[in-house]
């Protein structure tokens, strides 16, 4: 049986940049805690010859030729979405913490 | 910024063990991107596009773009791998890199985590004083490349006090391998070197396999060095540190060794060092703290939805292993022969990590002794001043011209000098430079008759001790008819012409 606790609700809310009140915390403390629970609920079927799955189709080695293709974007295209660019590159607020 | 108090080098060896790591990043030089039919910028024939202009939506992370895979860029790391010793992966598959930052627009990078393609592998380093080492490889793994910030504002164009950054999407999808080495013990006072050594030993590989363009200075090749010290006689790690943004192999070397001393006269006054990672600064030989080093845990890695295990059949593995080029070790003892090089000019050419650029400047048709000339000698005179590498200054193809230029007698060494600047200044090919600066030596006797004739005739008393055969007077002329050429001339050449002028 899995807990989770409110400090790693709090870490993980961090980490997806979601701003969470105590309460909101609180309240996803519990109802993570039963969704790890029902999740749970696999292990007990996942014997020793049953291998994990990423994935639900059976398939392998999907490749691409290496050739350019016709999808290029104009630098137009690639900023029409942008809140902000300079013309050629996409303008975006000034970044605390630093590159991975 | 206040500077590290550093202990001297022989001191800090005395007490502590070095222990480094070393993650090298490979671009690969594939015609499109990782998981998109982006044009490569990696590719020297995409290399200098404008921003934004080699980008799907994919590279954007767009809603509803999907990536596929490569089988190009897998093949070559496939072909990596082997290169390194590796063991391939049966089954390896992507998986996601969780993080906020806008170098990429998805806030997740593709990479590999608990199934890389290649792990357990073994590179055979040399160094100059001809210490052989196993460097062993825990695994190299497949990952895309991010985008590139300007940050624009502050006084420093750092990050912090910056007032905006500017995001360009070309080099996001960049195919890459991450080449990540077990602990290397043992190197001791020779950590530094090794570090630099292996570094070129992979750029060597990368170069042989013809798998990317291997350039540090354009971020081809980048290397992420890990340091940790442990005092003589304990059994533990240190606590390490890893260095980014070491971009020469000269400053892999620097930077290796300014960690140990810095590390150690932390350690002797009774403090700890602080896992995080440092930024390497190129002017001023030090490191600066970056940010603590996020536990593996953060990203919250998990097997990339999107995409579908990669499983290379033994038929391929073997096809690849069939064509593996000659291990470096193997082929620098075969080239030192070939090339007939005494131990300690060989020496120089790879403690320059020069071996790859000679190689192909002897292909382009230089000498082996001229190629090596111009690489350790003027190239490496003009990197050093620099502060960069060789490597960077000048292309093989070009070092080949400029010893053409010299046995066809267009050049003595000193306007070759001068070429040479030319090059690197970027100013054209040799030919070219020696066209635009009118700098080929005066081959033309009538001429160089001229000009012997009229110091000849200004110098009546040295015309007459030539004519008794005093020889030696003769270096008058030579001298003044050299002036007159602006030194465009080959002074055996007019040594001929006096002499025979005089007669006359």
């Amino acid at each position: 049986m899995s807990e989770i606790s409110a400090e790693q609700v709090a870490h993980l809310a961090n980490l997806a940049r979601i701003a969470l009140t105590e309460e909101e915390i609180e309240h996803l403390t519990a109802e993570l805690g039963q969704i790890m629970q029902a999740v749970e609920k696999v292990s007990e079927v996942a014997t020793p010859d049953v291998p994990p799955t990423s994935h639900p189709i059976p398939m392998h080695n999907v490749f691409r030729d290496d050739v350019v293709g016709d999808n290029v974007l104009s630098p137009e295209q690639a900023l029409s979405g942008a809140p902000e660019s300079d013309g050629s590159r996409f303008v975006v607020s000034a970044i605390l913490g630093e590159e991975q | 910024m206040a500077r590290a108090e550093l202990m001297d080098y022989d001191k800090a060896l005395e007490l502590f063990e070095p222990v480094i790591g070393l993650e090298v990043h490979v671009e690969l030089n594939t015609t499109t991107k990782m998981f998109s039919p982006a044009p490569n910028p990696a590719n020297s024939a995409f290399h200098g596009a404008e921003p934004n202009t080699l980008v799907t939506p994919v590279c954007l992370g767009l809603p509803g773009s999907l990536p596929v895979v490569n089988g190009a860029a897998v093949r070559s790391s496939i072909s990596l791998g082997l290169a390194l010793g590796c063991t391939i992966a049966e089954s390896s598959r992507f998986a996601r890199k969780n993080y906020f930052y806008p170098d990429l627009a998805k806030n997740y990078q593709i990479s590999q985590y608990d199934e890389p393609i290649a792990y357990e592998g073994s590179v055979e380093v040399e160094l100059a004083n001809g210490r052989v080492f196993q460097v062993p490889i825990e695994r190299a793994h497949m990952e895309e490349d991010a985008g590139k910030l300007t940050h624009v504002g502050g006084s420093t164009g750092r990050i912090q006090g910056a007032e905006y950054s500017l995001v360009d999407y070309n080099r996001a999808g960049v195919p890459l391998v991450e080449i990540v080495t077990k602990p290397i013990f043992g190197a001791e006072a020779d950590a530094p070197e090794l570090a630099k050594a292996y570094v070129s030993t992979i750029r060597d590989i990368a170069l042989s396999l013809g798998i990317s363009e291997a350039r540090m200075e354009r971020g081809n090749l980048r290397c992420d060095a890990n340091v940790s010290l442990r005092p003589r006689g304990t059994e533990p790690l240190g606590t390490r540190t890893e260095t980014k943004n070491v971009n020469s192999f000269r400053s892999i070397e620097r930077a290796v060794r300014y960690e140990i001393q810095r590390q150690a006269a932390i350690l002797a006054k009774g403090g700890t060092i602080t896992q995080e990672t440092r930024h390497w600064h190129e002017d001023t030989g030090t490191t600066s703290p970056g940010r603590p080093k996020s536990d593996a845990d953060d990203y919250r890695y998990f097997p990339e939805p999107d995409l579908l295990p990669v499983e290379p059949s033994r038929e391929l593995i073997e096809e690849l292993r069939a064509v593996l080029p000659e291990p470096p070790a193997a082929r620098r003892r075969r080239l030192k022969g070939e090339w007939g090089f005494t131990d300690l000019e060989f020496q120089d050419v790879v403690n320059g990590g020069l071996l790859v650029e000679v190689t192909l400047t002897v292909a382009a048709g230089a000498t082996p002794a001229a190629a090596r000339k111009w690489w350790t000698g003027e190239l490496t005179r003009l990197a050093n001043a620099g502060q960069t590498d060789a490597a960077s200054l000048a292309t093989p193809e070009q070092v080949a011209e400029l010893a053409a230029l010299v046995g066809e007698g267009v050049l003595t060494d000193r306007l070759a000098r001068q070429v040479l600047e030319g090059v690197v200044a970027g100013e054209g090919s040799p030919r070219e430079i020696v066209e635009a600066r009118g700098l080929a030596v005066v081959s033309d006797d009538g001429a160089l008759v001229a000009a012997i004739d009229e110091a000849l005739a200004s110098q009546p008393d040295v015309l007459a001790k030539i004519r008794d055969g005093k020889v030696q007077a003769a270096g008058a002329v030579i001298g003044a008819v050299m002036k007159a050429m602006h030194g465009k001339a080959d002074a055996a050449r007019v040594r001929e012409l006096v002499l025979e002028r005089a007669q006359g």
